[in-house]
């Protein structure tokens, strides 16, 4: 199963190393990482998709929680808004230029970059919209993708703290 | 004030008495401001032992021990020390030198990326890049090491911050928004563990180390003598109850008596008080006490469930646990419990062959009788084991063995800390002649500071435990375990070293060498040469449940 884990942790050299650290060490599998700044100062906020049954779990966010490091840890896998984005880079000639801006247009990405050959498209969602999308411009010829990890907020009005 | 100023001044006012280290370049500024404090400095000669004497201080007292050393090697050489304070859950804060922080990174002389090292193994490390943080983080070190499950804590320190003038604050309060250890246990869990102890026929309480850390053991007898349960402690939980106390089965797993093993798998209720079920403690997990439901205490989250499935879970710290779960416990007498318990204890008492020749057992026993209040160190090996086995403990902080990592070189230098917090008592290393060689250099250290240890070396010529397995195991291939070496005597190195040194060959002249080395006033090796091929017996072999525990004729 896989769980999605939002950790709040002190903005202090090493805490990342700490925190990957630990994931290796007791042989728990990052599926994905993403990290950034918060609404509070000091404090950033990690991602972390983690791959385990219900006791590795268990025991990534009891041992994250050890880490004098990080304040706040909680599993947001139910429940919550979950985005990432990538950029792609495609190859595009005059021919099927349209075709491809239609395609995105229907997936609300964005065109960011236009070359006489290629151009690069921003498109965020989830994570089955992206590989969808990147999918579909296969049959284009992709030049190169850069993905984040994805990112997750749980809904209603409670907040992480 | 200097930033070297600084780390003595916090040093001085977290009550620090005793630091043991070896200066270097990197950390020379520190060791100036030293000079004139009064803390005073044991200056070992690894820094291996440092760490190990720190650790050591640590355990017997229950304070914070602290090492020195410098940046480079004399950080790495740390190491070893840190992690089996780690494993152990013992309160050390290492200080290590580092180059300037203009050079960090550049593989400047003698730089070593220490806090990257030692992050595995330390609860918590700082690498200090302002000054001004000095007293904050020493503050935080002390806290962090000594506070809910303890351990060590490394800073390491840039040469030009121990040299640029800083405004001295110590700050009175702590601000660790991810450091909150939770004391008092849940109450609803509490009773709802008292239910099931009542109900319980076949009740077996666990302790490890953390009993011994949350100094619960008086409470933890209390809970023992109120059920009543029958206690078995892990090695670690050595000293949580008086081991001459009707209800003590000594300490379970590989090499616990067999009565104790029995009575755990047999049991129908755990109480595991500050233990972590380590496989050396359980055996085959799967098979560990299979008809027991488990109530586990302990002040680590992460520790519940780890390793054994349990029923129910209390985090805190195991004194005020203990103290609740105790009024609401009535007495209730298990006598067909107590009477098959006491069968085994009757039919397979802990035992060894005796045949005439030097039995390191007969050794212990003997170091017992004439000694039974001295403080306790073990090296790893038979050694260890025997200790575990024939040293009968009474009181906790009285046994000091590296558990969780199994550490060769650590008794001796451990004892060193230990006797410089209690000068007036008897510290006693139980060594085995391969670990002891691992930091018999420290000799120098107790000669130099008039550390009187006395160093019992159960000399079998083999890494003796190594060479057990080899021969149960391996056919009797002893690859690479015999350490003889003729003309080497213990008793010549701890002269040349200016300690006294005694060799002994006959069981008849056991109790007078001990007798003599106690009444000694200087540090005193004696070369034990036991029978070279005895074994620790009783032993489950690895991947073996607790039940499947083999004996020897005798
Ligand atoms: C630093 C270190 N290296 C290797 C080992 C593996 N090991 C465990 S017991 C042992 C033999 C110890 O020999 P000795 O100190 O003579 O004790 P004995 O078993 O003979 O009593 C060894 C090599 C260890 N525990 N620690
Ligand atoms: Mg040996």
């Amino acid at each position: 199963m896989r769980h999605t884990i939002a950790a709040l942790v002190e903005d202090k050299p090493g805490v990342l190393a700490r925190v990957a650290g630990l994931f290796r060490r007791r042989g728990f599998n990052i599926e994905s990482l993403a990290v950034g700044v918060t609404e509070k100062e000091g404090i950033s906020r990690m991602t972390i998709v983690v791959s385990g049954d219900d006791r590795t779990i268990e025991q990534v966010t009891k041992q994250l929680n050890k880490l004098i490091d990080v304040v706040k840890v909680s599993d947001v896998s139910e429940n919550s808004v979950e985005r990432e984005l990538a950029l792609i880079k495609v190859s595009a000639s005059p021919q099927n230029r349209a075709e491809i801006i239609e395609i995105a247009n229907i997936f609300r990405a964005r065109i960011v970059d236009v070359a006489r050959d290629s151009m690069i498209i921003e498109v965020t969602g989830d994570e089955d919209k992206i590989g969808a999308f990147i999918d579909l411009m296969r049959q284009y010829g992709i030049k190169e993708v850069a993905r984040t990890g994805k990112i997750a907020m749980q809904r209603g009005s409670k907040s992480l703290e | 004030m200097r930033g070297a100023d600084a780390i003595v001044r916090a040093l001085e006012l977290e009550g620090v008495k005793h630091i043991f280290g070896i200066p270097g370049g990197a950390i020379i500024e520190v060791y100036d401001a030293l000079f004139d404090s009064g803390i005073r400095h044991i200056l070992t000669r690894h820094e291996q032992a440092a760490v190990h004497a720190a650790d050591g201080y640590a355990r017997a007292t229950g304070r914070v021990g602290v090492a020195f050393a410098t940046s480079g090697p004399g950080a790495t050489n740390t190491v070893t020390g840190i992690a089996t304070a780690y494993m152990d859950s013992s309160p050390v804060v290492v200080m290590t030198g580092q180059v300037a922080r203009s050079l960090i990174g550049n593989d400047a002389f003698q730089e070593a990326d220490i806090t990257g090292i030692t992050m595995p193994v330390t609860k918590h490390n700082y690498l200090v890049t302002d000054e001004n943080e000095i007293p904050k983080i020493v503050r935080e070190a002390f806290h962090i090491a000594g506070t809910g499950r303890p351990g060590p804590v490394l800073i390491d320190l840039p040469k030009d911050v121990t040299t640029a003038e800083i405004e001295f604050d110590y700050p009175d309060r702590l601000n660790l928004p991810g450091y909150k250890p939770k004391y008092s246990g849940h109450p609803r869990q509490i009773k709802r563990a008292a239910e099931l102890i009542m109900k319980a026929e076949r009740p077996v309480i666990l302790a490890g180390g953390g009993v011994i850390l949350s100094d619960a053991t008086e409470e933890l007898t209390k809970l023992a003598e109120t059920i009543p349960a029958y206690v078995a402690t892990s090695l670690m939980g050595k000293g949580a109850i008086p081991e001459t106390h009707p209800l003590s089965l000594g300490f379970v797993g590989m090499h616990g008596a067999r009565y104790a093993n029995y009575a755990v798998q047999e049991s129908d209720l755990i109480i595991a008080v500050g233990i972590r079920f380590s496989d050396r403690t359980t055996g085959r997990v799967s098979d560990f006490a299979p008809d027991a439901k488990i109530i586990h205490i302990d002040i680590d989250p992460a520790e519940i469930g780890k390793n054994v499935g349990v029923d129910i879970p209390i985090v805190g710290d195991a004194k005020l646990i203990l103290r609740e779960l105790i009024k609401h416990i009535n007495h209730r007498k298990r006598k067909e419990w107590e009477s098959r318990v006491e069968g085994w204890r009757k039919k397979y008492p802990l035992r060894f062959r005796d045949d005439g020749r030097l039995k390191p057992q007969y050794i212990i026993q003997k170091i017992w009788e004439l000694q039974p209040d001295a403080i306790v160190t073990t090296e790893v090996g038979q050694n260890q084991m025997w200790a575990a086995q024939y040293f009968r403990v009474n009181r906790p902080r009285q046994f000091i063995t590296s558990g969780g990592l199994g550490t060769m070189g650590f008794g001796f230098p451990a004892a060193v800390g230990a006797k410089t917090a209690f000068p007036e008592r008897e510290v006693v290393d139980i060594a085995g002649d391969g670990s002891f060689l691992m930091n018999i250099q420290e000799l120098a250290t107790c000669v130099d500071f008039g550390i009187n240890v006395k160093v019992m070396v159960l000399n079998n010529m083999f890494l003796g435990m190594v060479r057990q397995w080899q021969e149960l195991f391996y056919d009797e291939r002893y690859s690479a375990t015999c350490l003889k070496c003729k003309e080497m005597s213990f008793e010549k190195i701890a002269e040349g070293f200016g300690a006294v040194g005694m060799t002994v060959e006959k069981p008849s002249e056991v109790e007078d060498a001990l007798k003599e080395a106690f009444e000694i006033d200087a540090p005193v090796v004696i070369d034990f040469r036991v029978d070279r091929l005895e074994n620790v017996y009783p032993m489950v072999p690895a991947g073996a449940a607790l039940h499947e525990i083999i004996d020897e004729e005798v």
